[in-house]
């Protein structure tokens, strides 16, 4: 009984399911657009508009989608797991600390492409150290993983509040950020990438760590689908009983998954501090974490559904504020709602139209036999 | 004498941010307890908050400010059970999803209607809760010791104060001596049981998240009508997750609830008070030690180095009968 529905065809499960459910997730939203006195129709064609229309739009829209697709892909390894990681926020936050460490270092003496591959490791050590704690009291000492995650984002959260206006902080200084880095600690852009397409990217921060994004989503491809260790964990998600009795360790699992996980959640904080701000600011992660499980949900856990599911969210975050300069009725906030919506309708509700789209598949495909079969008599 | 004034102010910050984490935390017993986890505490209290602003500031009713906080809590709440009782759907996943639905849709409706930048209208004195004074509290202020208890700490505070404080033994009750409590713990537990009973396992659960709502209303009204006057956007900064961490510290027990909020809120209104200054013995304490303590405890008390928190047993899974 763990799956009351019948199967369906690759494409209605992985294509037609969850575009439904971003539908109705949309419908809902434009809905807001109308209570708010808008046309929801304008305000799509800003949304299109602010995240495609330029070169610079293309680049800002691909630099978020950066962003995400590290946190997206952080909460769907854990997914696979069967463990849900709530604190990609906090893991983040912390990983930023590495790359920090590793800027403030060596930006001054070292070109970029030396100060990168440490402060990719920096970033995933932290995180990872970030995740390590709730995996590990999971695994040994049964506390439930989301309230743990959950305490640690808001952990984190004190502790960067500290770090950067107590130690990080370069001295004389008011405001709670590190020093800007020297060249050494910002990432070159992608304007040749674009360039290609004969687009400008113009102001727009689309940069290297794009490239690392899509490396990491293939290496998570590689990771669920082809190790050991992936195929672990997806018994471990599908039935932890199962996988006890295949004499995997449950604990071993958990603590390495989570640790992968919160790497990747730490990873993100590449874009922002290196790629765009050039040094690390109170909050730079401002809900990516959370955007995270969102796109993880959209994309149903699959690399090759996360990268969409975080360009579609790349799109929301830049044509968002085009929208906001365009109707000053509808804030950025809107955004906050989509995710919301997002995460209700492919998260929680995802089993809602479900049963009437299987009614559908189930009738055409009986009818498509009794054609094959009075054509064969 | 000074030490001592300082300690009663300090106990009365203490009450009053305690609260709306009992509202929240007791409203979290009621769904926990069924065996529904509830992240979405602190949306459903930030829409509680919002819906009292704006229909208190419109009808210059704090009643209907209240009524409205507890009509949409409960209606999220539906939305929670619908999605996590009926589809079957992920708790967590679905608590998350009313957070952020709330969170965005108090701020883009109350700029769109009110145009205060998120806030709602300042609230008239008619509009918003009064506090309550008791008979002959400041003659008895000038009393040694009884005096400021009596005027400071026990008098002056608002109805819903009173309200969350009685609530506490009013949930114990309900859920520990009525036939609906025995029930609703039975379905957090072992649903099977319950429904091999004959009793509905689905509106068993049902109703403890509408029990749910209402708490989560009165939690959202007490921030918009009481203590403050209005609605702020994100006003709940967090309150509902640290109601959540009390609701386990106390191990989904309504005493020990009380008293985890009273030891949240104190936390929260020490590190105020402290602000700067450095504690006898220890020294300079910083601020935001202060303000991750409640959620450190929390993870000590989960590890199980503080007794054991053991939650409810059908907690987070669906519920599907079998054929």
């Amino acid at each position: 009984m763990s799956n009351p529905y019948a199967k369906l065809p690759g494409w209605v499960e992985y294509g037609l399911v969850p575009l439904v459910n971003l539908a109705v997730a949309f419908l809902v939203a434009g809905l807001v657009v109308l209570l708010v006195g808008e046309n929801p129709l304008e305000a799509a064609y800003h949304l299109i508009n602010g995240a495609f229309g330029r070169g610079e739009y293309i680049g800002f829209t691909l630099y978020y989608a950066t962003t995400f697709i590290f946190t997206g892909l952080a909460v769907a390894v854990a997914f696979h797991a069967g463990l849900f990681n709530i604190g990609g926020e906090g893991q983040a936050y912390v990983g930023g600390i590495g790359v920090a460490l590793a800027c403030l270092w060596l930006d001054q003496t070292m070109p970029w492409f030396v100060v990168f591959p440490l402060a990719i490791i920096g970033s995933a050590l932290f995180g990872a150290a970030w995740a390590f704690l709730p995996g590990w009291l999971q695994a040994k000492r049964g506390s439930h993983i989301v309230i743990t995650t959950i305490m640690f984002n808001f952990i984190a959260s004190s502790l960067m509040v500290y770090l950067l206006t107590r130690v990080l902080k370069p001295l004389g200084s008011m405001s709670p950020q590190t020093r800007t880095f020297a060249e050494g600690g910002q990432l070159p852009k992608l304007d040749w990438l674009l360039g290609i397409f004969g687009l400008d990217i113009g102001t727009a921060p689309f940069n290297v760590s794009f490239l690392l994004a899509l490396v990491a989503a293939f290496g998570v491809w590689l990771l669920i689908w082809r190790t050991k260790l992936g195929y672990e964990m997806r018994t471990m998600g599908h039935s932890p009983s199962a996988a006890r009795y295949a004499g995997m360790s449950e604990s071993r699992i958990t603590v390495i998954t989570m640790m992968i996980s919160g790497a990747l959640a730490g990873m993100m904080a590449l874009n922002p501090i290196m790629g765009e701000q050039g040094r690390m600011q109170l909050d730079f992660v401002q809900g990516a974490g959370f955007v995270g499980i969102a796109v993880a949900l959209m994309g149903r856990s699959h690399p090759a559904g996360i990268i969409p599911a975080a360009v579609l969210f790349g799109v929301l975050y830049q044509g968002g504020a085009e929208i906001s300069f365009e109707m000053p009725s509808i804030s950025r906030d809107m955004i906050v709602i989509i995710q919301g919506l997002v995460i209700l309708f492919a998260g929680a509700l995802e089993n809602m139209f479900r049963p009437a789209i299987t009614r559908l598949f189930s009738t055409s495909s009986r009818r498509a036999a009794v054609v094959a079969q009075t054509k064969g008599a | 004498m000074d030490f001592f004034h300082v300690i009663v102010v300090l106990l009365e910050s203490t009450i009053r941010v305690s609260v709306p984490l009992i509202f929240a935390a007791l409203a979290g017993l009621f769904t926990e307890r069924a065996g529904i986890f509830d992240i979405g505490l602190e949306g459903k209290m930030l829409g509680a908050a919002f819906a009292a602003g704006a229909v208190a500031a419109i009808t210059q009713s704090v009643w209907l400010g209240l009524l409205a906080a507890i009509l949409i809590s409960v209606a999220l709440s539906l939305v929670h059970g619908y999605a996590s009782i009926t589809q079957r759907g992920n708790q967590i996943v679905s608590g998350v999803a009313i957070n952020f639905i709330v969170a965005g849709s108090t701020v883009i409706l109350g700029e769109a209607w009110f145009r205060q930048g998120g806030r709602t209208p300042a609230l008239a004195e008619g509009a918003r809760f009064q506090t309550i004074n008791f008979p002959f509290a400041d003659t008895i202020r000038e009393v040694p010791f009884i005096g400021p208890i009596y005027a400071d700490l026990l008098s002056g505070h608002f109805i819903l104060t009173y309200l969350a404080f009685a609530m506490v033994p009013l949930s114990w009750w309900i859920l520990y001596r009525t036939r609906f409590g025995l029930r609703l713990r039975a379905v957090g537990e072992n649903p099977g049981a319950v429904d091999t009973a004959g009793i509905s396992v689905i509106w068993m659960r049902y109703r403890a998240v509408i029990c749910c709502g209402i708490l989560c209303g009165f939690a959202g009204a007490y921030l918009s009508l009481a203590m403050t006057a209005g609605f702020v956007k994100g006003m709940t900064a967090g309150k509902g997750y640290i109601a959540l961490a009390a609701l386990i510290f106390a191990k989904w027990r309504p005493f020990n609830i009380m008293l985890a909020c009273l030891l949240f809120g104190f936390l929260d209104a020490f590190a105020i008070r402290l602000q700067g200054n450095p504690l006898p013995l220890i020294g300079q304490v910083p601020v935001q030690l202060m303000q991750a303590l409640p959620y450190i405890l929390t993870v000590i008390l989960l590890a199980g180095f503080i007794g054991k928190a053991i939650p409810p047993k059908a907690g987070g899974v669906p519920y599907v009968k079998e054929r």
